[in-house]
């Protein structure tokens, strides 16, 4: 094959298949972290609140909130994504799809999150709690205005750190029916012995990680 | 103002405070000394209800602090501020936001807390400091901040748990005359935490040292080291004095006018090659001119202390046990006019 020809043909699949795959997958990642963001946080916030070092220690609550976070981040995504799709027919209407696909995604996130952030939290000065104490600051405000302030930039590497596994886990997804570049890599590529497909989609993941962790480090730095 | 009576707590069933009674008069400056471990600061926590007793009574101005629960305990620790070993700042606030978060908290408006924040920096005198942040300042600077964030509900009490402990002498002496200036213009009565037998003179008036989880001794600073109490010893001993064994004290007292006192200490020290230290000199009885003084030399150079003392023509009284005191003769051969002491180099030289 010449060059130009060989041109032709990476553009053909490039532009047919890869290039609109690639917009899935970044549309099944954001959806997905943004609401396990927001799910985590506060999970986040009530297990810093019950813990055993917590602001209102509370056993029993802390424990059932244990086990769930425990429970569903146990399984692997493959697994979960088959195991709940009479759910996801249910809520989103079908099994297959970008669409179909955010909703174990954001499952299987935001355990994962919320254990990042409570880490962060939990990694604040005790001392800063006590400060915001000794003023009258209430418990969510010590959460909020203390806790979460200072630990910005943890949970910002916390982040970065989650979008880049579940960038891999979108890929995964697409094994079983997700779409996205993991869909084209595995069927295009991988099952099509297109190598010209499988490297190209692998060598756009690869880029994509190097943005996700250069964006992260910038708001790093930005915010320490 | 604060009363407490009969305070015992204990944790992970270890006691700590077994019974302690102490009164806090409004507008004093009290000092709470006593070895480490002992529960200073486990009392002070006690106060605001940072931490909770188990028996007795803790009354802050008319409130049982154990009563409160909830909103209330968060409205009675807004008069109350806090100040800790370690400043406590948050690192990603400047300056401004920390001193205003208290504020913030209670949703002040912002008018309000602009001036507020403003004011408490200039009082603290370090105004220009507004945008930087903690990590930009000296410790001392970072101590003022912690004070300006203290003082931004506008407390009765002040609470200090080993304010000055991580900074060095002279910043420690910046912020202890700092805090004078806050309770002479403001009349916060401050509560101060510290093994610090330097902190205690410059700062306060009114001391109680912590021995065995209850006040082993309490009063004026002057009446505490002039008593010179086995607790005292005990804690004097812990800072690297010279420790005391079978009643025999260190301690001479002087009746002299400190200016008098601290260049016959300095000449001494000399002459005899051993460290001399004054203590004492409470100008709330004495006035400006505090003439009740202590010098604190080693145990084992007592004997010639005195000597070195009677060669410079003071007489001496025995008053308890072994304790002595010398005062001023006028008719001594070694004294000058104006109170001064000639050196023994000048004596040679004569």
């Amino acid at each position: 094959m010449t060059l130009d020809s060989y041109w032709a043909y990476w553009w053909k699949y490039f532009a047919g298949i890869i290039a609109p795959s690639i917009g899935a997958t970044l549309r099944m990642l954001s959806a997905s972290m943004l609401l396990a963001f927001v799910m985590g946080f506060v999970l986040a916030c009530l297990l810093v609140l019950y813990g055993p070092q917590g602001l209102r220690p509370n056993k029993r609550r802390y424990g059932i909130i244990d086990f769930l976070v425990n429970s569903v981040r146990s399984f692997p995504i493959i697994i979960l994504i088959v195991a709940i799709s009479p759910v996801t027919r249910m809520i989103v209407g079908t099994s297959i799809g970008e669409k179909a696909a955010v909703f174990p995604l954001t499952l299987s996130a935001t355990p994962f999150v919320a254990r990042i952030i409570e880490n962060s939290l939990k990694a604040v000065d005790r001392q800063l709690i006590e400060a915001a104490r000794s003023f009258g600051a209430s418990d969510f405000q010590i959460i909020v205005k203390v806790m979460a302030k200072e630990s910005v930039p943890m949970i910002i590497a916390g982040m970065t750190l989650s979008t880049i596994t579940f960038l891999s886990a979108t890929t995964m997804a697409g094994a079983v029916g997700a779409g996205g570049l993991g869909a084209v890599a595995l069927n295009y590529g991988y099952q099509s012995f297109n190598n010209t497909v499988l490297y190209t989609s692998v060598f756009i993941l690869f880029i994509m990680v190097l943005l996700i962790q250069w964006i992260g480090d910038w708001l790093y730095k930005r915010m320490v | 103002m604060i009363t407490a009576k009969g305070v015992t707590k204990a944790f992970n069933n270890k006691p700590v405070l077994k019974g302690l009674d102490i009164h806090i008069e409004r507008g004093a400056i009290y000092g709470l000394a006593g070895r480490s471990g002992v529960g200073k600061s486990t009392l002070l926590r006690c106060i605001n209800g940072l931490e909770g007793y188990d028996t007795g009574s803790l009354v802050v101005d008319g409130i049982d602090v154990r009563s409160l629960r909830g909103r209330e305990m968060m409205a009675f620790r807004k008069r109350i501020g806090m100040v800790f070993q370690q400043f406590s700042l948050l690192e990603r606030l400047s300056v401004y936001d920390n001193v205003a978060l208290p504020l913030r908290c209670w949703k002040y408006k912002s008018s309000f807390i602009d001036k507020r924040v403003k004011e408490l920096l200039e009082i603290v005198e370090i105004p220009e400091k507004m945008r930087q942040k903690p990590r930009e300042l000296s410790g001392g600077q970072k101590q003022r901040v912690a004070i300006a964030r203290a003082l931004a509900m506008e407390p009765h009490i002040l609470l200090c748990d080993e304010a000055t402990s991580a900074l060095d002498p002279k910043t420690a002496k910046s912020i202890i005359e700092l805090l004078k200036g806050i309770n002479r213009q403001m009349g916060i009565t401050i509560v101060f935490v510290t093994h610090q037998m330097s902190v205690i003179q410059g700062l306060c008036n009114q001391i109680a040292i912590l021995e065995n989880g209850r006040i082993a001794v309490s009063g004026t600073v002057n009446d505490v080291f002039r008593q010179q109490h086995g607790a005292l010893r005990n804690l004097i001993g812990e800072e690297g004095d010279e420790a005391t064994e079978d009643g025999a004290f260190n301690a001479i007292d002087l009746d002299l006018p400190r200016a008098s006192a601290g260049r016959l200490a300095a000449e001494m020290a000399i002459a005899l090659g051993c460290d001399v230290t004054i203590r004492g000199g409470d100008s709330a009885v004495s006035g400006d001119d505090p003439r009740l003084l202590q010098i604190i030399v080693p145990e084992e150079r007592l004997d010639d202390v005195r000597s070195y003392l009677f060669a410079y023509g003071m007489q001496r009284d025995c008053g308890n046990g072994s304790r002595d005191t010398f005062w001023e003769d006028v008719s001594s051969v070694g004294r000058e006019g104006n109170g001064g002491w000639k050196s023994r180099q000048s004596d040679a030289s004569q």
